[in-house]
């Protein structure tokens, strides 16, 4: 039992990767036994995912004291072997990366004719890639896992191909290789100067460092933090965000909104690392001030973003930028109980746009018939108790079927989420965000940013509910020839169970604070982090297995 | 050795940068061709320079680290070259498709916009 328990972390990297190439060895036509295999693996990723945040939290101090889980792969002490580290932070990550690619694969099976070859194959190794890179504990490795998680999204993002796809995929593709470029060069100058890769290590080391070397680490530091921000979709590296999310295949977008927080984690992780190494701070990119103007200006271009769109997918593109802003801006300002907060709201932002894609895909089907909709013989997703239409006593109001009501509603549960109004779960994390803010100091000696940030957050919010008010009246209220489309069971519950995971965040916000707030308190002291990676040991269930074997 | 190297290193990256800037699809593949093999060059070269050094610890000589090469970067540029070569190949592909499909080779997939600039 517990020799099992010990392999748990490696099980997301491993789950995703046998269920992904194990599907390419049968054909593509003998699509029931892909999707059986896609949707057990995707469930075994939820429990192990569940597993890990359970442990993460402390509660098996016998095996990983302090929640932090250190699994050595190839079994050699730390700075010299690969890891895989989890401590809450991943843990979370990771839960959320489980519970989006579960909705986002059972949304794509509806729709599986517009799929095209090795969708299901290419999503697994997606779901491996964002998994490895959340739990990586060294940056080869971490620059591994993102080409891992990239290539799969190169071959995703062209899915169902047509020019507008392949136009925003040649973007998209050209500035992610040379962002690889970029990554490649700040790890390799890092190694050059500290003789390090693995990242606890390097926290341990970096201190030590002769003033020339400090020099050479801090600027591949610095050009490592570009290649981060360019993966958080980070103003000015991120114009080829809105294309290319605004042109992916619904389902493929609702997992592309965690892939921009692969790089805030890496920033937060290396970021959490290195302050606590050197005297004057984290390097350049990973500094609080950088930060938040990179923040500041992203949440800008978001938010103007918002305004100008005029399809519903690009505007959720641009939310998924805009809550990059935030984020960034909201980790710059720092302070006690912030990284919490931001981890909430990331949280939230990530679900609701996940969500968000999804249904915008839905509603793009009320405005015109589209072929394969009515082709399609399947039953709608329209209750049997639906009032009769024709009944000559019901003149007061328009009925609503339900499957309208059903859009409208979700629309409107986004909008919520998205713009931070009550009383979902967005509110509590721009709440949070706000409060947090206040916390860094005295009231009268509070530093401008602090104000500043309140200015983007609530404005950027306030340009959020006129430009999706604004989405809905031309979606919903002023077409004319306005479609009720016909929804399936397993398209619209993938969306209901997103935004009742928000219902559940806002309602039980209380635990998952908590819960959040000591991942962000153990970001704040990386030193059990550092500790627990480097005095780990090679695995001790070695020895049972020996005696397994000798009996 | 290393004014040699540091030059080809910053010769492959600016005509790649400049390359990748052009509008043609074919030039910003050759320009994230010659990127990676810069970027591998200096991978390479972050083990520092060093001529006939095995990387691999010889029992004849004795254990001085000096007198080895160090054998992480060779790794990292072994696995670089490859995730370069697949990505790379990957963008050939959607480089064709995109011409297939626009009927051109610009960039933006819009040959107006191109021979307004041009």
């Amino acid at each position: 039992m517990s020799s099992w328990l010990q392999h748990l972390p490696v099980f997301p990297v491993v789950i995703p990767l046998v269920a992904g190439a194990a599907m390419l060895l049968f054909a593509e036509a003998r699509r029931t036994t892909r999707t059986v295999i896609a949707l057990i693996a995707t469930l075994a990723n939820l429990a192990a995912a569940v597993a890990l945040a359970y442990a993460a939290s402390g509660a098996m101090p016998e095996m990983w004291p302090e929640g932090i889980a250190v699994y050595l792969l190839g079994g050699w002490k730390a700075p010299f072997g690969i890891v895989l580290v989890l401590d809450r932070l991943s843990a979370v990550m990771l839960m959320l990366n489980a519970v989006l690619a579960l909705t986002s694969l059972v949304y794509a099976l509806a729709r599986w004719k517009k799929m095209g070859p090795h969708f299901q194959s290419l999503f697994q190794f997606l779901i491996m890639g964002v998994n490895g890179a959340f739990l990586t504990g060294d940056l080869f490795n971490l620059f591994v896992f993102v080409e891992v998680l990239l290539a799969a999204s190169y071959g995703l993002v062209l899915h169902g191909l047509g020019e507008r796809r392949v136009k925003a995929g040649l973007h998209y593709i050209a500035i992610n290789l040379a962002g690889s470029f970029v990554f490649l060069i700040g790890v390799s100058l890092i190694y050059g100067a500290t003789g390090t890769l693995n990242m606890a290590d390097l926290a341990a080391r970096v201190p030590a460092l002769a003033q020339g070397d400090r020099v050479l680490f801090e600027t591949g530091a610095a050009i490592l933090g570009v290649a981060f921000l360019l993966k958080a979709g980070a103003w000015p590296l991120n114009f080829w965000l809105p294309a290319a999310y605004g042109a992916a295949a619904p389902p493929v977008a609702a997992v592309f909104s965690i892939m921009t927080k692969v790089g805030i984690y890496a920033l937060l992780r290396l970021g959490s690392l290195l302050s606590a190494s050197s005297v004057s701070g984290a390097p350049a990119p990973f500094n609080d001030g950088w930060l938040f103007g990179i923040g500041l200006a992203t949440l800008a271009l978001g938010t103007a973003g918002m305004l100008t769109a005029q399809q519903s997918q690009r505007l959720v593109a641009y939310c998924v930028v805009a809550s990059a802003g935030t984020l960034l801006m909201a980790l710059g300002l720092g302070g006690a109980g912030m990284k919490g907060a931001a981890l909430f709201y990331l949280v939230s932002s990530v679900l609701a746009t996940g969500a968000f894609f999804m249904l915008s895909e839905m509603i793009e089907r009320t405005q015109q018939f589209g072929e394969d909709i009515a082709a399609e013989p399947f039953e709608s997703f329209v209750p049997e108790d639906l009032p009769d239409l024709t009944l000559p006593d019901e003149v007061v109001g328009i009925a609503i079927p339900a499957a309208m009501a059903f859009l409208g509603m979700s629309f409107i549960a986004c909008a919520l989420l998205v713009t931070g109004l009550p009383p979902l779960s967005g509110f509590v994390a721009k709440f949070l965000i706000l409060s947090a803010a206040l916390t860094t100091g005295p009231l009268e000696t509070l530093p401008g940013s602090v104000w500043v940030l309140w200015a983007a957050v609530l404005g950027s919010s306030l340009a959020g509910i006129i430009a999706l008010c604004r989405m809905g009246v031309r979606l919903f209220w002023s077409s004319d020839d306005i479609v009720t489309p016909r929804l399936r069971v397993i398209e619209a519950a993938p969306v209901a169970v997103l935004l009742l995971l928000t219902v559940g965040l806002a309602v039980g916000a209380g635990p998952a604070t908590d819960y959040l707030g000591l991942a962000g308190i153990s970001l704040s002291s990386p030193h059990i982090y550092i500790d627990a990676v480097l005095a780990s040991n090679p695995l001790q269930v070695s020895s049972h297995e020996i005696e397994g074997i000798g009996q | 050795m290393e004014i040699v190297y540091a030059l080809a290193i910053g010769v492959l990256t600016g005509s790649g940068v400049w390359l990748l800037l052009r509008p043609r699809t074919f030039q910003v593949i050759m320009g994230l061709s010659l990127l990676s093999y810069a970027v591998n060059l200096f991978i390479f070269g972050m083990g520092r320079l060093a001529v006939g050094g095995a990387p691999i610890i010889d029992a004849i000589k004795q254990a001085d680290p000096s007198l080895y090469d160090d054998p992480v970067p060779q790794a990292l540029v072994l696995t670089a070259i490859v995730i370069g070569f697949a990505t790379t190949a990957l963008f050939l592909v959607v480089l064709l498709a995109s011409r297939g499909l626009t009927g051109n080779d610009h960039v933006d997939g819009d040959r107006d916009s191109d021979e307004a600039e041009s």
